[in-house]
């Protein structure tokens, strides 16, 4: 038996992949930057003083690292539209990967606060700093620093797990991919495509994370 | 809509829970037994496997698995394999996992001290009672924290075998759903459902650390 792959009957679609390319990487930029503002908010929210706080930022975490993505997206999209909050597919989606990815950060941020001690947060009180100032100009850079190879990990991983909003008909690169297949009956074709290109922008994400961290940490790692 | 109680929503779901574990447990012996030949391969020393077996991992690592899935699916019907979409699951799966888990071992067996090697072949030890004597039962202490971990990960990954129609939680919800239009109530149901299967997995794995970071123990 011999099996043929038919490669070149995919050229035309190069349009349709450009665009998917573009909202998966455009989806995964914002919810890397809302998720870690949300990680950052949530990492506060471990430590805090107050006990109902901690139970609740606590909760978030196992909630969402306990349950799968997919149901968290569906929970946005079918769901809430049940309890009064109807939002579009790509509004959806992102709520989702931004409330998703802000689980974990949370964790991975919270680690980075409680490695740095509380000398900076000593000095930043010293200095007659108020606490929000002092974390965001004296403690944030080098707790984030500490944790940022993980935090780019969990970058990777949401934007490859975004490739799950296709299912709500977010016209991503997985989308692209689905519509490609049900034209041309290439589906092994398809997705095999499909997948090596999400690779590469795995290793891209990874290549340019590591670049902005770089840039980001620099004048610290010139002091040491 | 009329005719679909709580319980009965509730009680399906239930029913089709146990697909979920089914396949969770398939795929995670599956995903240990070829991780461990894995992770045998990688540690052969051999240059060819160890770059192949590296190059494994990293196209699970970093591709979806929801394309993984869909590359087994047509894949298997494209080699002349008609299988149902558990096999596809399954088989997506334990690839998936095998990359995981033999990554998450060659940590654990790198993180023993190269002296511990040396000094078992200084006591005449052949390479496979090395590995069995005297580093494995090392690595294993560190390895099985995470490893319980990633079961955790697997559960998780299962609700994508709803894609391809394998009905189980999160299809079945889906299903509900389509009939009841209970969506939030349905959702709802369906994540605590999830939570309640992995977060005692992620307790022990936690707990499992706890214990082994105890000094002495």
């Amino acid at each position: 038996m011999t099996i043929q792959l038919h490669f070149a009957d995919l050229l035309g679609y190069g349009g349709l992949i450009l665009q998917g390319i573009g909202l998966t990487v455009l989806l995964t930029a914002a919810a890397v930057a809302g998720g870690l503002a949300l990680g950052v908010l949530g990492a506060l929210g471990r430590r805090s003083r107050r006990a109902p706080v901690r139970i609740l930022a606590g909760a978030y975490v196992e909630l969402i690292r306990n349950t799968p993505f997919i149901v968290q997206l569906f929970f946005v999209f079918f769901g809430l539209p049940r309890l009064g909050l109807r939002l579009g597919n790509v509004e959806a989606a992102l709520l989702a990967m931004i409330v998703n990815l802000g689980g974990y950060a949370t964790e991975i941020v919270r680690a980075g606060l409680d490695g740095v001690g509380r000398g900076l947060w000593e000095a930043g009180a010293s200095l007659g700093l108020s606490r929000w100032r002092t974390l965001r100009l004296v403690v944030l850079v080098p707790a984030l620093e500490k944790v940022y190879p993980s935090l780019t990990g969990q970058f990777v991983i949401i934007m490859l797990g975004s490739s799950v909003v296709s299912q709500i008909a977010v016209r991503d690169l997985t989308f692209a991919g689905s519509f490609i297949q049900s034209r041309t009956f290439l589906s092994f074709e398809t997705y095999l495509m499909v997948g090596a290109i999400y690779l590469l922008l795995a290793i891209l994400l990874r290549r340019l994370s590591d670049r902005l961290a770089r840039r980001l940490f620099r004048h610290r790692q010139a002091a040491a | 809509m009329t005719g679909f109680t709580t319980w009965d929503i509730l009680r399906n779901l239930l029913l089709a829970a146990r697909w979920t574990v089914a396949l969770s447990l398939i795929a995670f012996l599956g995903g240990f037994l070829l991780g461990a030949g894995l992770l045998l391969l990688r540690l052969s020393g051999r240059g060819w496997a160890r770059r192949a077996t590296g190059l494994y991992v990293q196209l699970f690592q970093g591709t979806p698995l929801l394309i993984q899935l869909f590359l087994c699916f047509f894949g298997l019907a494209l080699v002349g394999l008609d299988l149902p979409p558990l096999a596809a699951a399954a088989v997506a799966l334990t690839l998936y996992a095998s990359a995981f888990l033999s990554e998450i071992w060659r940590g654990a067996v790198e993180g023993v001290p190269r002296g511990q090697w040396e000094a078992a072949r200084a006591l005449a030890l052949s390479w496979p009672q090395q590995l069995r004597l005297v580093v494995l039962p090392q690595a294993l202490r560190v390895a099985i924290a995470p490893t319980v971990g990633f079961l955790v990960q697997v559960v998780k990954g299962t609700a994508l075998a709803s894609v391809i129609g394998f009905v189980e939680l999160t299809k079945a919800g889906s299903i509900i759903v389509n009939a009841t239009f209970d969506s939030a109530r349905t959702y709802g149901f369906v994540a605590l459902l999830y939570f309640a299967l992995c977060y005692p997995i992620a307790l022990a794995a936690a707990a499992l650390e706890r214990r082994l970071a105890r000094p002495g123990h």
